[in-house]
């Protein structure tokens, strides 16, 4: 198993927002997470990827074998777990290049990879800037800067080409793309799909899930899962919204 | 007064090269260059008086008018108060409380500075630990070797004097070039300019004589670069450079000292003269020791750095990276005097810690059709205060003067200040002056989103860091450049968190 949530509680600023979530993500699997806003989606996220303001009050979570809330974050980055944020952060004056050549030997040196130079980078990278259709001046701007909210989220799935992760984490990457992005965005996730890779996707609409097909999708409601099962749950919850799936589970 | 002439200390003659590893390993990490050389040296008494002046130009065999100058000087000091109107805050000094005079000894040499085989080996291998190259190793730099009061190296003068250009020590140009340094001496920087001016003017102990003919253009960088090392000295070295028409020259300095945990003090004066068509560059990376995590010890760097581009169409650009120094109170200046002339101050200014930094330029507009540029970046961090103050001054005779000012401020954590006090002076109604200004923070989403690519805290800060200061770096030789980055990488260590 890759991932392994177990009861996972967390808190930010003494207020509990994760109130025990079970989730397991096979290797190759790609899990949709929905639910209404304030769910606990991006809290997850983040304390997956290890943001210091949430604490973590009970439960585990095993990545690859080992325990993921031991790692710092820069670890778990290395390690391969990617998170694509919901709101990409601007960073002026530190070029895309320097930046994910940066990350890049980072992940290679955990690898006992050598180091990419200036110009095996560029190589590297000219493939994956053709697949995003990012513009081609990518590299020389600063990360971010001046960049649409569309644009800013088209370079972290650029990254996440990059990287090369095992579990990619993306929140909400298609809220804010118009449909050409949001075609461009599937389709880099679909190329990235494969055997060892695994997703997270969160998100509020089918359209996204429409193109990548997710393997299971999870309900997550008040910081649990209260509902887990096929594509067709996509269907279900565009049809009926929350309510019904919420009310079964109060009965419950 | 006889004291101060003749109990000069001798040290124990065993020269072992010893770091203060405890000290470094515990608190000072971050400060390589906190070594202390243990050479026999000649250290005058603490105190300062008249007698000491008199005594100072006498070990330096100095000639009637320069001790004048520094009489002149001294009794000016007398009347004067030390100012404390720049935004750091230390208590007066106590100048009774410092030696004015310390100087490596040799035993087995003869002459007390000067060429190239005879520097104590304990100092040639401080400056060797501090990748300075006073032997003429490196094809591309000549190099002054100050060592506390005196310079104890100067090389390749003998390539250099071929095509005329003189490189020596201050207290060589002295004797030497008496018609020059009378010539130039206090010109651009007079003995009663502000306190610490006439300070170094009275106590002046070594520096650097620059002299670029006509028309040459020095084919390598030449550089001085300071050392102080004993306990409670000051260093107060004196540093002309003249560039005669339509030469060029870039000249670089750098400094550090070791770990001590009272202040040291450090009074310099800069004087650069720019003839008709020609251009300096002075380049500068400082990094005295910036003082402990609670702010004990370190240098007052208290600099009157200031050029005068006399001759038309001449340029003087500034570039500093000033990272060191518990406080600094620094302005290079130009005064731009010839009509089409060029100013130019290109800064990065870092605090961290405990750390006071006070520096700017001032852009003094008299020529025609001067122009000037000022480019600062302050970056404080840790519980450090940086400002930057700078004066903008158009005279009525400047006709299409112009200013460009950029003053961008850069906060790590939310315990320290940044400060911008940019003034503004135009007396001609053509002038045209622009300035713009901003500050920014490095956030807590920046790290995050930088760890979450696997990128390292200190590597993210320093990234963004560097990104910040790009402009003024690309200003800098490119060795010089990188050992900026470096230093920025060093100095800001555990600035967070
Ligand atoms: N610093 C904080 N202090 C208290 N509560 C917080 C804090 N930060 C977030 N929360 C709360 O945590 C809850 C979960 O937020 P989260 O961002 O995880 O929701 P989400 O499921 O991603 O929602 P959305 O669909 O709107 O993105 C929300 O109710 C939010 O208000
Ligand atoms: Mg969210």
């Amino acid at each position: 198993m890759l991932l392994n949530i177990k009861n996972l509680q967390a808190e930010i600023d003494e207020k509990q927002i994760l109130k025990g979530l079970n989730l397991e993500i096979n290797p190759g699997e790609v899990h949709a997470i929905m639910g209404p806003n304030g769910a606990g989606k991006s809290t997850l996220a983040s304390v997956l990827a290890g943001k210091d303001n949430y604490e973590v009050t009970a439960g585990s979570v095993a990545f690859d074998g080992q325990d993921l809330l031991d790692l710092d974050p820069e670890e778990r980055a290395r390690k391969g777990l990617f998170l694509a944020f919901q709101y990409p952060v601007e960073i002026p004056g530190v070029s895309n290049k320097l930046f994910m050549q940066t990350a890049v030997n980072a992940v290679r040196e955990e690898q006992g990879l050598p180091p990419l130079d200036m110009f095996d980078f560029d190589a590297y990278a000219k493939d994956k800037i053709e697949l995003l259709e990012m513009r081609p001046d990518l590299l020389e701007r600063s990360v971010n800067v001046g960049f649409s909210g569309g644009e800013k989220k088209r370079n972290d799935i650029f990254q996440m080409a990059l990287l090369q992760p095992k579990l990619c984490i993306l929140d909400e990457t298609d809220s804010g793309l118009d449909i050409d992005a949001l075609r461009l965005v599937a389709n880099g996730i679909n190329t990235l799909r494969s055997e060892e890779r695994s997703f997270i996707v969160v998100t509020h609409y089918q359209r996204l899930l429409d193109y990548i097909k997710p393997d299971h999708v999870h309900v997550l409601y008040d910081g649990k899962v209260i509902k887990s099962g096929g594509f067709e749950l996509v269907h279900e919850l565009e049809e009926n919204g929350y309510d019904e799936i919420v009310k079964q589970h109060q009965q419950a | 007064m006889a004291n101060a002439e003749k109990s000069t200390e001798l040290q124990a003659p065993e020269t072992q090269y010893e770091e203060i590893n405890d000290l470094l390993d515990k608190k000072n990490q971050h400060y390589k260059e906190g070594f202390f050389t243990s050479a026999q040296v000649e250290t005058f008494d603490k105190g300062l008086n008249e007698a000491v002046v008199r005594a100072i130009s006498a070990k330096k065999d100095e000639p009637e008018w320069m001790l004048d100058f520094r009489l002149k000087a001294f009794k000016h000091w007398e009347t004067l108060e030390e100012p404390h109107w720049a935004k750091a805050e230390y208590a007066p000094l106590d100048y009774q409380d410092y030696s004015y005079y310390s100087a490596p000894t040799c035993g087995s040499c003869d002459s007390e500075s000067g060429s190239e085989s005879e520097v104590d080996p304990e100092v040639a291998k401080a400056f060797a630990e501090l990748g300075v190259p006073i032997l003429g190793e490196n094809a591309n730099i000549a190099v002054d070797a100050i060592f506390d009061s005196i310079s104890v190296s100067t090389n390749k003068r003998e390539d250099l004097s071929e095509l005329g250009i003189i490189f020596c020590s201050f207290s060589e140009a002295v004797q030497d070039y008496p018609e020059l340094v009378q010539k130039y001496m206090g010109t651009v920087v007079p003995y009663h300019d502000n306190y610490f001016a006439a300070l170094n003017s009275a106590v002046a102990s070594d520096g650097t004589f620059v002299y670029i003919p006509e028309g040459v253009r020095c084919p390598i960088d030449l550089s001085t670069y300071f050392r102080i090392n004993e306990a409670k000295t000051g260093q107060f070295e004196r540093t002309i450079l003249v560039a005669e028409k339509g030469s060029y020259v870039s000249y670089l300095e750098g400094c550090s000292a070791p770990v001590r945990d009272t202040y040291q003090l450090h009074a310099a004066v800069v004087e650069v003269i720019v003839l008709d068509d020609a251009e300096v560059k002075y380049s500068t990376v400082q990094n005295w020791y910036p003082g402990d995590d609670e702010g004990k010890g370190g240098i007052l760097n208290f600099v009157t750095k200031r050029g005068i581009c006399e001759g038309k169409n001449s340029k003087l650009s500034w570039t500093q990276a000033e990272t060191g120094s518990a406080i600094t109170w620094k302005y290079p200046s130009c005064i731009l005097k010839g009509d089409h002339s060029i100013g130019e101050f290109y800064s990065v200014a870092l605090t961290n810690r405990s750390q006071q930094a006070d520096t700017g330029t001032k852009m003094i507009h008299i020529g025609k059709n001067t122009r000037s540029t000022i480019i600062s970046k302050g970056i404080s961090a840790g519980h450090s205060d940086n400002t930057y103050r700078g004066l903008v001054k158009i005279l009525p005779s400047a006709e299409g003067a112009r200013n460009f000012t950029q003053c961008d401020s850069m906060l790590i954590g939310d315990q320290c200040g940044a400060h911008t006090f940019p003034y503004i002076e135009v007396e001609n109604a053509t002038a045209q002056v622009e300035h713009e200004a901003t500050t920014s923070r490095i956030g807590e989403d920046q790290l995050f989103y930088c760890k979450q690519r696997g990128i390292r805290e200190e590597d993210a800060i320093s990234m963004i860091v560097n990104g910040f200061c790009k402009e003024v770096f690309s200003e800098l030789p490119l060795e010089f450049a990188q050992e900026a980055e470096e230093l920025l990488a060093i100095s800001l260590e555990g600035s967070v968190g």
